[in-house]
Protein backbone atom coordinates (compact mmCIF):
# COMPACT_ATOMS: atom_id res chain seq x y z
CA UNK A 1 0.00 0.00 0.00
CA UNK A 2 1.26 3.16 -0.66
CA UNK A 3 0.50 6.49 1.25
CA UNK A 4 0.43 9.23 -1.57
CA UNK A 5 2.02 11.80 0.84
CA UNK A 6 5.15 9.76 0.82
CA UNK A 7 6.16 10.26 -3.30
CA UNK A 8 9.03 11.82 -4.13
CA UNK A 9 7.52 15.73 -4.93
CA UNK A 10 8.67 17.76 -2.86
CA UNK A 11 5.61 20.14 -2.59
CA UNK A 12 7.58 22.98 -0.24
CA UNK A 13 10.94 22.47 -2.65
CA UNK A 14 12.14 25.66 -3.77
CA UNK A 15 10.95 26.85 -7.05
CA UNK A 16 13.05 29.39 -7.27
CA UNK A 17 11.87 33.37 -8.26
CA UNK A 18 8.59 32.45 -10.04
CA UNK A 19 9.65 35.94 -12.47
CA UNK A 20 12.94 34.41 -13.28
CA UNK A 21 12.39 33.58 -16.65
CA UNK A 22 10.56 36.32 -17.57
CA UNK A 23 13.25 39.29 -15.87
CA UNK A 24 11.42 41.92 -17.79
CA UNK A 25 8.39 42.04 -15.97
CA UNK A 26 7.47 45.82 -16.05
CA UNK A 27 10.66 46.46 -17.32
CA UNK A 28 10.60 48.82 -20.40
CA UNK A 29 12.14 46.10 -22.86
CA UNK A 30 8.60 45.31 -23.81
CA UNK A 31 7.55 48.63 -24.96
CA UNK A 32 9.17 50.92 -27.90
CA UNK A 33 9.82 54.45 -26.06
CA UNK A 34 9.96 57.51 -27.91
CA UNK A 35 11.35 60.34 -25.86
CA UNK A 36 11.53 64.41 -26.55
CA UNK A 37 14.69 66.38 -24.95
CA UNK A 38 14.64 69.93 -24.80
CA UNK A 39 18.55 71.51 -26.22
CA UNK A 40 19.07 74.89 -26.42
CA UNK A 41 16.68 77.55 -27.48
CA UNK A 42 13.39 75.53 -28.88
CA UNK A 43 15.57 73.02 -30.52
CA UNK A 44 14.59 69.20 -29.53
CA UNK A 45 15.50 65.36 -29.87
CA UNK A 46 13.81 63.00 -30.16
CA UNK A 47 15.18 59.56 -29.20
CA UNK A 48 13.50 56.32 -29.94
CA UNK A 49 14.37 52.86 -28.01
CA UNK A 50 13.13 49.56 -27.70
CA UNK A 51 13.00 48.51 -31.51
CA UNK A 52 12.66 44.72 -31.85
CA UNK A 53 16.03 43.11 -32.58
CA UNK A 54 14.44 41.24 -35.62
CA UNK A 55 14.31 44.91 -37.15
CA UNK A 56 17.76 46.55 -38.54
CA UNK A 57 18.01 50.02 -36.58
CA UNK A 58 20.50 51.50 -39.58
CA UNK A 59 17.93 51.13 -42.16
CA UNK A 60 14.91 52.09 -39.68
CA UNK A 61 17.11 55.30 -39.30
CA UNK A 62 18.02 55.46 -42.59
CA UNK A 63 14.08 55.33 -43.46
CA UNK A 64 13.08 57.76 -40.58
CA UNK A 65 15.67 60.41 -42.29
CA UNK A 66 14.44 60.20 -45.50
CA UNK A 67 10.31 60.24 -44.45
CA UNK A 68 11.29 63.41 -41.68
CA UNK A 69 13.86 65.01 -43.44
CA UNK A 70 16.21 65.41 -40.48
CA UNK A 71 19.17 64.19 -39.29
CA UNK A 72 19.88 61.41 -37.21
CA UNK A 73 22.21 58.89 -35.36
CA UNK A 74 22.39 55.84 -33.54
CA UNK A 75 23.16 55.62 -30.49
CA UNK A 76 25.03 52.83 -28.40
CA UNK A 77 24.32 52.94 -25.05
CA UNK A 78 25.30 50.47 -22.83
CA UNK A 79 22.46 49.84 -20.46
CA UNK A 80 19.50 50.69 -23.13
CA UNK A 81 21.35 49.11 -26.59
CA UNK A 82 20.76 50.63 -29.45
CA UNK A 83 18.69 54.15 -29.64
CA UNK A 84 17.70 55.96 -32.25
CA UNK A 85 18.25 59.78 -32.15
CA UNK A 86 16.40 62.17 -34.31
CA UNK A 87 16.64 66.19 -34.80
CA UNK A 88 13.96 67.66 -33.58
CA UNK A 89 10.39 66.98 -32.00
CA UNK A 90 9.26 63.85 -34.36
CA UNK A 91 7.67 61.77 -32.32
CA UNK A 92 3.98 62.19 -33.61
CA UNK A 93 5.42 61.26 -36.96
CA UNK A 94 7.25 58.27 -35.43
CA UNK A 95 4.59 56.63 -34.18
CA UNK A 96 2.72 57.12 -36.75
CA UNK A 97 5.58 55.19 -39.16
CA UNK A 98 5.78 52.29 -37.03
CA UNK A 99 1.95 51.98 -36.69
CA UNK A 100 2.09 52.00 -40.38
CA UNK A 101 4.75 49.77 -40.95
CA UNK A 102 2.68 46.96 -38.82
CA UNK A 103 3.90 47.77 -35.01
CA UNK A 104 1.21 47.35 -32.46
CA UNK A 105 0.46 51.09 -31.05
CA UNK A 106 -0.35 50.06 -27.63
CA UNK A 107 3.82 48.33 -27.46
CA UNK A 108 4.65 52.07 -28.12
CA UNK A 109 4.74 54.55 -25.42
CA UNK A 110 5.31 58.44 -26.35
CA UNK A 111 6.73 60.53 -23.59
CA UNK A 112 7.11 63.96 -23.41
CA UNK A 113 5.29 66.67 -22.95
CA UNK B 1 -41.22 93.50 -28.65
CA UNK B 2 -40.17 95.54 -25.77
CA UNK B 3 -43.81 96.22 -25.02
CA UNK B 4 -44.54 92.42 -25.52
CA UNK B 5 -41.21 90.86 -23.64
CA UNK B 6 -42.39 91.61 -20.53
CA UNK B 7 -45.86 90.01 -21.51
CA UNK B 8 -44.14 87.54 -23.09
CA UNK B 9 -41.41 86.82 -20.11
CA UNK B 10 -43.78 85.96 -17.11
CA UNK B 11 -45.17 83.31 -20.23
CA UNK B 12 -42.10 81.73 -20.82
CA UNK B 13 -40.55 81.31 -17.77
CA UNK B 14 -43.60 81.60 -15.24
CA UNK B 15 -42.30 78.23 -13.25
CA UNK B 16 -39.10 80.31 -12.83
CA UNK B 17 -40.46 83.28 -11.74
CA UNK B 18 -42.08 81.07 -8.74
CA UNK B 19 -38.87 79.28 -8.31
CA UNK B 20 -37.74 82.47 -7.23
CA UNK B 21 -40.19 83.92 -4.85
CA UNK B 22 -40.31 80.08 -3.50
CA UNK B 23 -37.07 79.61 -2.64
CA UNK B 24 -35.37 82.64 -2.74
CA UNK B 25 -32.86 82.41 0.07
CA UNK B 26 -31.34 79.24 -1.79
CA UNK B 27 -31.50 81.49 -5.35
CA UNK B 28 -29.29 84.26 -3.40
CA UNK B 29 -26.76 81.90 -2.34
CA UNK B 30 -26.68 80.49 -5.59
CA UNK B 31 -25.63 84.10 -6.97
CA UNK B 32 -22.60 84.90 -5.65
CA UNK B 33 -21.00 82.14 -6.61
CA UNK B 34 -21.00 82.85 -10.34
CA UNK B 35 -22.77 84.50 -13.18
CA UNK B 36 -22.93 81.63 -15.48
CA UNK B 37 -23.77 79.34 -13.02
CA UNK B 38 -26.49 81.12 -11.93
CA UNK B 39 -28.65 80.66 -14.92
CA UNK B 40 -27.86 77.32 -14.87
CA UNK B 41 -29.11 76.85 -11.36
CA UNK B 42 -32.40 78.90 -12.02
CA UNK B 43 -32.88 76.48 -14.63
CA UNK B 44 -32.53 73.59 -12.72
CA UNK B 45 -34.89 75.20 -10.06
CA UNK B 46 -37.43 75.62 -12.58
CA UNK B 47 -36.96 72.31 -14.03
CA UNK B 48 -37.83 71.31 -10.68
CA UNK B 49 -40.69 74.54 -10.86
CA UNK B 50 -41.58 73.45 -14.33
CA UNK B 51 -41.92 69.64 -13.12
CA UNK B 52 -44.29 71.21 -9.92
CA UNK B 53 -46.44 73.59 -11.55
CA UNK B 54 -47.54 71.12 -14.46
CA UNK B 55 -48.02 68.47 -11.56
CA UNK B 56 -50.62 70.81 -9.68
CA UNK B 57 -52.13 71.72 -12.88
CA UNK B 58 -52.77 68.20 -13.47
CA UNK B 59 -54.62 67.52 -10.55
CA UNK B 60 -56.41 70.62 -10.18
CA UNK B 61 -57.04 72.07 -13.81
CA UNK B 62 -56.29 69.36 -16.04
CA UNK B 63 -59.04 70.19 -18.14
CA UNK B 64 -58.83 73.35 -19.57
CA UNK B 65 -54.99 73.86 -19.15
CA UNK B 66 -53.49 71.03 -21.12
CA UNK B 67 -53.91 72.09 -24.09
CA UNK B 68 -52.88 75.25 -24.00
CA UNK B 69 -49.76 74.69 -21.87
CA UNK B 70 -49.17 71.94 -24.56
CA UNK B 71 -49.38 74.23 -27.37
CA UNK B 72 -47.13 77.08 -25.28
CA UNK B 73 -44.18 74.27 -24.45
CA UNK B 74 -44.58 72.79 -28.79
CA UNK B 75 -44.12 76.55 -29.76
CA UNK B 76 -41.32 76.67 -27.08
CA UNK B 77 -39.12 73.76 -26.56
CA UNK B 78 -40.84 71.83 -29.75
CA UNK B 79 -43.08 68.41 -29.30
CA UNK B 80 -41.41 67.90 -25.52
CA UNK B 81 -44.73 67.98 -23.45
CA UNK B 82 -45.98 65.52 -22.87
CA UNK B 83 -47.59 63.22 -20.08
CA UNK B 84 -44.17 62.39 -19.04
CA UNK B 85 -43.18 64.65 -16.57
CA UNK B 86 -39.39 62.73 -16.49
CA UNK B 87 -38.85 63.32 -20.01
CA UNK B 88 -40.32 67.03 -20.09
CA UNK B 89 -38.01 68.28 -17.65
CA UNK B 90 -34.86 66.90 -19.14
CA UNK B 91 -35.64 68.38 -21.77
CA UNK B 92 -36.81 71.30 -20.61
CA UNK B 93 -33.60 71.63 -18.68
CA UNK B 94 -31.82 71.58 -22.13
CA UNK B 95 -33.76 74.49 -23.35
CA UNK B 96 -34.09 76.47 -20.55
CA UNK B 97 -30.49 76.36 -20.42
CA UNK B 98 -30.09 77.06 -23.57
CA UNK B 99 -32.47 79.68 -23.46
CA UNK B 100 -32.16 81.77 -20.69
CA UNK B 101 -28.49 82.88 -21.02
CA UNK B 102 -30.19 84.83 -23.35
CA UNK B 103 -30.73 87.75 -22.07
CA UNK B 104 -33.78 88.04 -24.25
CA UNK B 105 -36.16 85.30 -23.61
CA UNK B 106 -37.78 85.72 -26.69
CA UNK B 107 -35.67 83.93 -29.45
CA UNK B 108 -38.39 81.57 -30.67
CA UNK B 109 -41.83 82.74 -31.20
CA UNK B 110 -43.34 86.24 -31.45
CA UNK B 111 -46.15 84.90 -32.76
CA UNK B 112 -47.10 82.86 -30.23
CA UNK B 113 -46.83 86.10 -28.17
CA UNK B 114 -49.89 87.69 -29.80
CA UNK B 115 -51.88 84.91 -29.94
CA UNK B 116 -51.34 83.51 -26.61
CA UNK B 117 -50.36 86.34 -24.07
CA UNK B 118 -54.11 86.78 -22.80
CA UNK B 119 -54.86 83.28 -22.16
CA UNK B 120 -51.32 82.51 -20.51
CA UNK B 121 -52.12 85.59 -18.40
CA UNK B 122 -54.82 83.82 -17.08
CA UNK B 123 -53.12 80.78 -16.52
CA UNK B 124 -50.21 82.42 -14.84
CA UNK B 125 -52.67 83.55 -12.21
CA UNK B 126 -54.34 80.26 -11.66
CA UNK B 127 -50.98 78.63 -11.64
CA UNK B 128 -50.23 81.02 -8.93
CA UNK B 129 -52.75 80.14 -7.25
CA UNK B 130 -52.25 76.54 -7.47
CA UNK B 131 -48.60 77.02 -5.83
CA UNK B 132 -50.10 78.26 -3.22
CA UNK B 133 -51.73 75.68 -2.54
CA UNK B 134 -48.90 73.46 -3.00
CA UNK B 135 -47.28 75.34 -0.31
CA UNK B 136 -50.26 74.73 2.01
CA UNK B 137 -50.23 70.90 0.87
CA UNK B 138 -46.23 70.58 1.65
CA UNK B 139 -46.70 72.63 5.06
CA UNK B 140 -49.58 70.13 5.64
CA UNK B 141 -48.74 66.89 4.70
CA UNK B 142 -45.54 65.25 6.12
CA UNK B 143 -44.41 63.75 2.80
CA UNK B 144 -43.93 67.15 1.78
CA UNK B 145 -40.90 67.63 3.87
CA UNK B 146 -38.90 65.03 2.56
CA UNK B 147 -39.60 66.22 -0.89
CA UNK B 148 -38.54 69.84 0.30
CA UNK B 149 -35.56 68.42 1.72
CA UNK B 150 -35.12 66.84 -1.71
CA UNK B 151 -35.26 69.56 -3.49
CA UNK B 152 -33.05 71.34 -1.36
CA UNK B 153 -30.31 68.71 -1.86
CA UNK B 154 -31.13 69.40 -6.07
CA UNK B 155 -30.37 73.05 -5.92
CA UNK B 156 -27.41 71.93 -3.72
CA UNK B 157 -26.51 69.71 -6.34
CA UNK B 158 -27.07 71.85 -9.13
CA UNK B 159 -24.94 74.69 -6.89
CA UNK B 160 -22.12 72.18 -6.83
CA UNK B 161 -21.81 71.06 -9.92
CA UNK B 162 -21.54 74.12 -12.19
CA UNK B 163 -19.17 75.42 -9.50
CA UNK B 164 -17.18 72.37 -10.45
CA UNK B 165 -17.51 72.48 -14.14
CA UNK B 166 -16.80 76.16 -14.28
CA UNK B 167 -13.47 75.69 -12.53
CA UNK B 168 -12.93 73.02 -15.06
CA UNK B 169 -13.57 75.83 -17.91
CA UNK B 170 -11.07 78.39 -15.67
CA UNK B 171 -8.74 76.04 -15.08
CA UNK B 172 -8.54 74.16 -18.73
CA UNK B 173 -6.90 71.67 -16.58
CA UNK B 174 -9.62 69.41 -14.37
CA UNK B 175 -6.62 66.82 -14.49
CA UNK B 176 -9.48 64.31 -15.16
CA UNK B 177 -8.05 61.06 -15.74
CA UNK B 178 -8.64 60.73 -19.00
CA UNK B 179 -5.81 63.51 -20.89
CA UNK B 180 -7.35 63.72 -24.34
CA UNK B 181 -10.81 62.88 -23.75
CA UNK B 182 -11.10 65.08 -21.13
CA UNK B 183 -13.34 67.50 -23.09
CA UNK B 184 -15.90 64.53 -24.16
CA UNK B 185 -16.43 63.33 -21.20
CA UNK B 186 -16.85 66.86 -20.14
CA UNK B 187 -19.53 66.98 -22.81
CA UNK B 188 -21.02 64.14 -21.56
CA UNK B 189 -21.39 64.86 -18.17
CA UNK B 190 -22.92 67.86 -18.66
CA UNK B 191 -25.11 66.30 -21.28
CA UNK B 192 -26.00 63.68 -18.24
CA UNK B 193 -26.40 65.62 -15.22
CA UNK B 194 -29.85 67.43 -16.09
CA UNK B 195 -30.48 64.14 -17.19
CA UNK B 196 -29.16 62.67 -13.90
CA UNK B 197 -31.56 65.15 -11.95
CA UNK B 198 -35.39 64.79 -13.29
CA UNK B 199 -34.43 61.47 -11.33
CA UNK B 200 -34.98 63.75 -8.13
CA UNK B 201 -36.92 66.15 -9.53
CA UNK B 202 -40.21 64.60 -9.38
CA UNK B 203 -39.13 63.55 -5.16
CA UNK B 204 -40.72 66.94 -5.01
CA UNK B 205 -43.94 66.15 -6.50
CA UNK B 206 -44.57 62.54 -6.79
CA UNK B 207 -42.95 60.64 -4.07
CA UNK B 208 -46.47 58.80 -3.17
CA UNK B 209 -49.16 61.06 -4.84
CA UNK B 210 -48.99 60.81 -7.61
CA UNK B 211 -52.11 61.53 -9.86
CA UNK B 212 -51.97 58.22 -12.10
CA UNK B 213 -51.92 56.01 -8.77
CA UNK B 214 -55.99 56.43 -8.24
CA UNK B 215 -56.70 55.56 -11.38
CA UNK B 216 -57.14 52.13 -12.44
CA UNK B 217 -55.01 52.21 -16.01
CA UNK B 218 -51.81 50.66 -16.68
CA UNK B 219 -48.82 52.32 -15.10
CA UNK B 220 -46.35 53.63 -17.99
CA UNK B 221 -42.43 52.67 -17.61
CA UNK B 222 -41.84 55.66 -17.18
CA UNK B 223 -43.94 56.75 -14.21
CA UNK B 224 -43.06 53.88 -12.42
CA UNK B 225 -39.22 54.63 -13.25
CA UNK B 226 -39.71 58.10 -11.60
CA UNK B 227 -41.80 57.06 -8.89
CA UNK B 228 -38.86 54.13 -8.27
CA UNK B 229 -36.25 56.81 -8.22
CA UNK B 230 -38.45 59.42 -6.61
CA UNK B 231 -38.56 57.23 -3.38
CA UNK B 232 -35.14 55.77 -4.22
CA UNK B 233 -33.52 59.11 -3.40
CA UNK B 234 -35.91 60.33 -0.90
CA UNK B 235 -34.77 56.79 1.37
CA UNK B 236 -31.41 57.26 0.31
CA UNK B 237 -29.97 60.50 0.40
CA UNK B 238 -26.69 59.75 0.11
CA UNK B 239 -27.31 58.09 -3.13
CA UNK B 240 -28.04 61.57 -4.72
CA UNK B 241 -24.61 62.81 -4.21
CA UNK B 242 -22.86 59.92 -5.62
CA UNK B 243 -25.16 59.66 -8.28
CA UNK B 244 -24.10 63.18 -9.24
CA UNK B 245 -20.49 63.20 -8.18
CA UNK B 246 -18.15 65.71 -7.71
CA UNK B 247 -15.65 65.68 -10.87
CA UNK B 248 -11.68 65.17 -9.73
CA UNK B 249 -9.97 69.33 -10.05
CA UNK B 250 -7.00 70.16 -9.58
CA UNK B 251 -5.49 73.52 -9.86
CA UNK B 252 -3.79 74.16 -12.79
CA UNK B 253 -0.15 74.08 -12.39
CA UNK B 254 1.45 77.72 -12.33
CA UNK B 255 4.69 77.98 -14.89
CA UNK B 256 7.00 81.06 -14.43
CA UNK B 257 10.01 81.57 -16.44
CA UNK B 258 13.60 81.98 -14.63
CA UNK B 259 16.31 83.51 -16.23
CA UNK B 260 16.57 82.17 -20.10
CA UNK B 261 16.39 78.40 -18.99
CA UNK B 262 14.63 77.10 -16.07
CA UNK B 263 11.33 77.26 -15.29
CA UNK B 264 9.77 76.98 -11.62
CA UNK B 265 6.71 74.97 -10.88
CA UNK B 266 5.36 77.04 -8.14
CA UNK B 267 2.33 74.75 -7.49
CA UNK B 268 3.51 71.47 -7.22
CA UNK B 269 3.10 71.17 -3.41
CA UNK B 270 -0.42 71.90 -3.78
CA UNK B 271 -0.99 69.51 -6.39
CA UNK B 272 0.52 66.90 -4.99
CA UNK B 273 -0.99 67.14 -1.35
CA UNK B 274 -4.28 67.37 -3.37
CA UNK B 275 -3.64 64.22 -5.46
CA UNK B 276 -2.44 62.50 -1.95
CA UNK B 277 1.01 61.71 -3.45
CA UNK B 278 4.66 62.10 -2.33
CA UNK B 279 6.25 65.48 -4.09
CA UNK B 280 9.30 63.27 -4.75
CA UNK B 281 7.46 60.60 -6.59
CA UNK B 282 5.65 63.50 -8.63
CA UNK B 283 8.52 65.40 -9.47
CA UNK B 284 10.50 62.14 -10.21
CA UNK B 285 8.13 61.10 -12.86
CA UNK B 286 8.10 64.38 -14.16
CA UNK B 287 11.77 64.21 -14.69
CA UNK B 288 11.84 61.13 -16.25
CA UNK B 289 8.88 62.07 -18.75
CA UNK B 290 10.05 65.73 -19.46
CA UNK B 291 13.53 64.10 -19.64
CA UNK B 292 15.59 66.60 -18.06
CA UNK B 293 16.53 67.94 -14.54
CA UNK B 294 15.54 70.01 -11.61
CA UNK B 295 15.51 70.37 -7.87
CA UNK B 296 13.04 71.94 -5.75
CA UNK B 297 13.75 75.41 -4.15
CA UNK B 298 13.25 76.66 -0.73
CA UNK B 299 10.13 77.65 -1.03
CA UNK B 300 8.68 73.91 -2.24
CA UNK B 301 8.90 75.19 -5.84
CA UNK B 302 10.13 73.39 -8.35
CA UNK B 303 13.07 74.43 -10.93
CA UNK B 304 13.38 72.54 -13.91
CA UNK B 305 15.74 72.86 -16.33
CA UNK B 306 14.72 74.11 -19.66
CA UNK B 307 11.43 76.23 -21.00
CA UNK B 308 8.44 74.58 -20.38
CA UNK B 309 4.71 75.86 -20.70
CA UNK B 310 1.99 75.44 -18.47
CA UNK B 311 -0.04 73.26 -20.88
CA UNK B 312 2.91 70.98 -21.46
CA UNK B 313 3.45 70.13 -17.43
CA UNK B 314 -0.76 69.59 -17.17
CA UNK B 315 -0.57 67.11 -20.04
CA UNK B 316 2.53 65.51 -18.05
CA UNK B 317 0.61 65.86 -14.80
CA UNK B 318 -2.63 64.09 -16.75
CA UNK B 319 -0.50 61.33 -17.73
CA UNK B 320 1.15 61.24 -14.05
CA UNK B 321 -2.80 60.71 -13.26
CA UNK B 322 -3.99 58.08 -15.56
CA UNK B 323 -0.77 56.06 -14.68
CA UNK B 324 -0.72 56.60 -10.93
CA UNK B 325 -3.38 58.32 -9.45
CA UNK B 326 -6.85 56.89 -10.72
CA UNK B 327 -7.86 53.93 -10.06
CA UNK B 328 -8.31 51.76 -13.31
CA UNK B 329 -10.97 49.82 -12.13
CA UNK B 330 -13.32 52.14 -10.52
CA UNK B 331 -11.69 55.49 -12.11
CA UNK B 332 -11.51 56.87 -8.63
CA UNK B 333 -8.85 59.45 -7.73
CA UNK B 334 -9.18 58.60 -4.65
CA UNK B 335 -6.18 56.02 -4.05
CA UNK B 336 -3.44 55.44 -2.03
CA UNK B 337 0.27 54.72 -2.95
CA UNK B 338 2.67 52.71 -0.91
CA UNK B 339 5.95 51.08 -1.73
CA UNK B 340 6.51 47.68 -0.63
CA UNK B 341 9.87 45.50 -2.00
CA UNK B 342 10.62 48.17 -3.88
CA UNK B 343 7.59 47.81 -6.04
CA UNK B 344 4.59 50.38 -5.97
CA UNK B 345 0.98 49.42 -5.06
CA UNK B 346 -1.69 51.62 -5.25
CA UNK B 347 -4.68 51.02 -3.40
CA UNK B 348 -8.16 52.29 -4.16
CA UNK B 349 -9.95 53.77 -1.24
CA UNK B 350 -13.52 53.66 -2.75
CA UNK B 351 -13.51 50.06 -4.39
CA UNK B 352 -10.30 48.66 -2.85
CA UNK B 353 -8.82 47.05 -5.64
CA UNK B 354 -4.97 47.16 -5.64
CA UNK B 355 -2.28 46.67 -8.15
CA UNK B 356 1.06 46.92 -8.57
CA UNK B 357 2.01 50.56 -10.58
CA UNK B 358 5.40 50.32 -13.17
CA UNK B 359 8.00 51.76 -11.94
CA UNK B 360 9.19 55.38 -13.43
CA UNK B 361 12.22 54.85 -15.22
CA UNK B 362 14.35 57.79 -17.20
CA UNK B 363 15.05 55.64 -20.34
CA UNK B 364 18.18 57.22 -22.16
CA UNK B 365 19.11 60.39 -21.92
CA UNK B 366 20.70 61.37 -24.69
CA UNK B 367 23.89 63.82 -24.23
CA UNK B 368 22.58 67.56 -24.69
CA UNK B 369 25.10 70.11 -24.09
CA UNK B 370 28.64 70.04 -23.50
CA UNK B 371 30.64 67.37 -23.31
CA UNK B 372 33.05 68.91 -20.77
CA UNK B 373 30.68 69.35 -18.45
CA UNK B 374 29.62 65.64 -18.04
CA UNK B 375 32.30 63.77 -16.72
CA UNK B 376 31.02 60.20 -17.36
CA UNK B 377 30.19 61.23 -21.29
Amino acid sequence: MSVQNLNAYDPFADEGDPLAETADVGSTSDYIHIRIQQRNGRKTLTTLQGIPKQYDQKKILKAFKKEFACNGTLVEDEKMGQVIQLQGDQRAKISSFLVENGMEKDTIKVHGF
Amino acid sequence: MASEAPLFDPSLKKKKKKVDFFEDPLAAEADPTKPAPETIDNTTISGVKVDLGPATAHELMKAEKKEKDDDDFKAMFGDMKKKKKKKDIALDFGDDAAASPAPAPAPAVPEKVVADAPAEAATITADDIDFSDMKKMKKSKKKKVVDLDAFERGLNDSKAKPKSEDADEDDEEGPAPDGSHLDNIDDEELGDDPFAQPGEAPVGVDAGNEAWLKSDRDYTYDELLTRFYASLHAANPSLLSSASKKRYTIAPPQLFREGNKKSIFANVTDICRKMHRQPEHVIAFLFAEMGTTGSVDGAGRLVIRGRFQQKQIENVLRRYMVEYVTCKTCKSPDTLLSKENRIFFMACESCGSRRSVNPIKTGFQAQVGKRSKNKTG
